[in-house]
């Protein structure tokens, strides 16, 4: 017979687990996780079928009265591979709090950019200026010309203009060789 | 002893030497030879397995001599020996481009004494998912290349790397958990974990269990693939991963994902087909994942989303069910990983010169700095699908296929792949605009290196020229823009994806024998189990 009690725990974990892992804080997210893999632990043990006598080979033994050690071999790798997922992610959310004294997941600085974005965008919605040739006169001049056309375009667009990608709040700039981020990866960083 | 012999190697060989490199962690230089000695060690040996599938069946190895389908077996075809050069190939590439990074900046940033053999173990655990007879093995394959990615990922624990890495770790352990959980619906409903004898038994189940296997299975690989709607966390953690990670995981660890799909479609579950499923996915992970490749400014995320949206192409080649659109798919994944991956090495590489990848701050790269744009433009119009180049080739072995399986579905998924093949060029070519045609100042936030002056006072500072900005220096110490090992690398592996176009015939003849085998599953069952597997049948419970 299958354990109903194994079951029952089992149906338990699962439910307990996903509940957990709907949460916003980082460290009931990684219990959930935790939870779900032992559901999933007692699910491969299940797969073994009835229960027997452990599979040690004894020439008096029918081949059927054995417990299936399959299972037991795959759950056993299971464990071990995440206990070491599990640690590895206590680490990172104890530098998540170094960081940045906060234990829940934090929204991405770069998607609320994207998202509050205008639907307007000068440089692709705007009519085209009319360009005069820019074969006449001299180097000089049609530089000047250009610079002064742009020139007004950007007074136009100080009025829709997107944030700058580190202007956001919370948003710290990626490795950057030509800057020295200092405080910044050295863990001073304020949400 | 034949040559498939030599298979289990690939994944042994780098795990060796990862081990061996941790030991020499006081020794960067000789850390940096070992790494490189055993990658091409292990590129010469999948190159001769290559070799030696030419025209043949696929063969196994039975590892530790417990024969199939007890013990764990390596599966040696077209298809994976393949994969394996191709993945190999690029992670030498990005190897030598993170040496010289690291060369350049004093690996201040990211602890040398991790990455390499964090690196290693990644190749191995991809080589080892890619040789996998064995679903568990395929599971554990998995969990190696994952738990290394979780690792390069947030390299140097900056905030915005664990904030994207716990993402990614929490999403990825959900999709291993899932796929734990299928091995273990599986082995209760077929008694085995081979993927031969699963082949073999799984056709006696009723309809619907094996339906539900199938989609679980498929569930567990979506979201390890980028499929629609499970890629939601592939543009949220991938761009802010350093260059180097970013390009190899963008190449390779999404197509281990869809390689399991591959396999799961042919091998697995042939008889439950989910086809319309696949092609409403393919059409919608095209569409989405374009649009929002439109809206992005940075470049990193942009081409994170042209990533997926390609995902949607060889989604697209698996739904079709037939010889010719397995083919297709092949060759797409050979060549999506090789352009994929050296384009985002251009875009470290301008991030290097420009001081930034968000095109809100960079202009003027095409005079500043010309053989980037020659890098970037070539994969950027190969991706695009401009002919003469392998995207197009990949394209139009898609759209035959789909004409001759004659299916409407196929009709539709043509249109979407045409459309989705004109937009990518347009969110392409507006990077080359802003990045590199536009004058500096046009630029909305210029970044101050891109204004810098030389003697005579022009834009445009060459990296020899004297820069006069303080910010040429990084914590102290001079940098170089472009090294040289990174160019050196970014220029072979663009060259690489020019080499997939003049050489696309054989590799078409290798895709055909590998589909050949795909679409014929009792080949693989034999080479694993041997033509006398009636006996075998008995086993489980």
């Amino acid at each position: 017979m299958i354990d109903a009690a194994l079951l029952l725990v089992m149906g338990v974990l699962y439910a307990v687990g996903v509940y957990l892992i709907l949460e916003k804080s980082l460290t009931k997210v990684l219990l959930g996780l935790m939870l779900i893999t032992n559901a999933t632990n007692i699910l491969i043990l299940h797969t073994g079928g009835v229960s027997g006598l452990p599979a040690f080979f004894d020439s008096e033994v029918a081949a059927e009265d054995y417990f299936d050690p399959l299972p037991q071999a795959l759950v056993l790798t299971a464990i071990v591979i995440s206990f070491s997922v599990t640690a590895l992610m206590l680490g990172m959310i104890y530098r998540s709090w170094v960081l940045s004294r906060r234990d829940d997941i934090q929204d991405d600085a770069e998607d609320r950019r994207v998202a509050a974005q205008p639907d307007y965008d000068p440089e692709d919605d705007d009519a085209a200026p009319i360009e005069p040739s820019e074969f006449e006169g001299s180097e000089e001049q049609r530089e000047e010309a250009y610079r002064q056309r742009k020139q007004a375009e950007r007074a136009k667009k100080e009025g829709s203009r997107p944030q700058a990608p580190d202007e956001v709040p919370g948003f710290s700039g990626e490795h950057h060789p030509h800057l020295d981020q200092g405080d910044r990866d050295r863990g001073e960083w304020h949400a | 002893m034949s040559i498939v012999d030599i298979a289990p190697a690939a994944v042994v060989l780098p795990l060796l030497a990862a081990g061996a490199s941790f030991t020499l962690y006081k020794h960067p230089n000789a850390q940096r030879l070992l790494s490189v000695v055993a990658m091409l060690a292990t590129l010469c040996l999948e190159s001769v397995l290559l070799v030696s599938t030419w025209g043949g069946e696929p063969q196994s190895v039975t590892l530790g001599a417990w024969a199939a389908p007890f013990g764990i077996v390596m599966v040696v075809d077209q298809l994976s020996s393949l994969m394996l050069v191709v993945s190999t190939l690029v992670s030498f590439a990005v190897m030598i481009y993170a040496t010289g990074q690291g060369l350049a900046d004093g690996d201040s940033d990211a602890p040398i004494s991790v990455f390499y053999p964090t690196y290693l173990v990644l190749l191995a655990g991809v080589s080892n998912a890619f040789l996998a007879g064995d679903l568990f093995n395929l599971y554990v394959g998995f969990e190696i290349l994952l738990t290394a990615s979780y690792v390069l990922m947030t390299m140097s624990g900056s905030a915005p790397r664990i904030r994207a890495g716990i993402t990614y770790t929490v999403v990825s352990v959900i999709s291993s958990m899932l796929f734990l959980i299928s091995i273990g619906m599986i082995y209760g409903a077929v008694g085995t974990v081979n993927m031969a004898d699963i082949a073999v038994k799984a056709g006696h189940l009723p309809v619907g269990t094996q339906v539900q296997l199938h989609l679980m299975l498929l569930v567990a690989f979506g979201i390890k693939a980028a499929v629609f709607p499970l890629s939601l966390w592939l543009p949220d953690s991938y761009p802010t991963a350093p260059a180097p990670v970013t390009a190899v995981f963008a190449g390779l660890l999404t197509k281990v994902g869809v390689y399991a799909i591959i396999r799961t479609e042919t091998l697995l579950f042939p008889e439950s087909r989910v086809d319309n499923l696949l092609a409403l996915v393919a059409a919608a992970t095209l569409v989405v994942g374009i649009l929002g490749a439109l809206t992005q400014s940075d470049i990193k995320r942009t081409l994170s989303f042209i990533l997926i949206s390609h995902i949607g192409y060889m989604i697209w080649g698996i739904s079709l069910a037939t010889p010719e659109g397995l083919m297709a798919v092949v060759f797409y994944i050979a060549h999506h990983i090789v352009i994929q991956t050296s384009l985002f090495m251009v875009v470290g590489l301008i991030e290097r010169r420009g001081g930034s990848a968000n095109t809100d701050r960079l202009a003027g790269l095409a005079k500043i700095a010309p053989i980037l744009g020659v890098l970037y433009f070539i994969p950027a119009i190969n991706l695009g699908g401009i002919p003469p180049f392998s995207g197009f080739l990949g394209k139009v072995g898609l759209i035959d296929a789909s004409v001759q399986a004659g299916t409407w579905q196929g009709y539709v998924l043509a249109g979407v792949g045409v459309f989705v093949s004109l937009l990518t060029l347009l969110t392409l070519t507006r990077i080359w605009n802003r990045a590199f045609w536009r004058k500096p100042e046009d630029a909305e936030f210029p970044d101050p290196i891109l204004l810098a002056k030389d003697q005579d006072g022009k834009y445009g500072v060459r990296t020899s020229g004297e820069l006069d900005v303080e910010s040429r220096r990084y914590k102290g110490k001079d940098v170089t823009l472009l090294p040289r090992p990174m160019m050196a690398s970014t220029i072979g592996l663009v060259v690489v994806g020019v080499a997939i176009t003049v050489f696309a015939g054989p590799l078409f003849d290798l895709s055909d024998q590998a589909s050949g085998n795909l679409s014929n599953p009792q080949v693989y069952i034999d080479a694993v189990l041997g033509s006398d597997h009636g006996a075998s049948a008995e086993g489980g419970h």
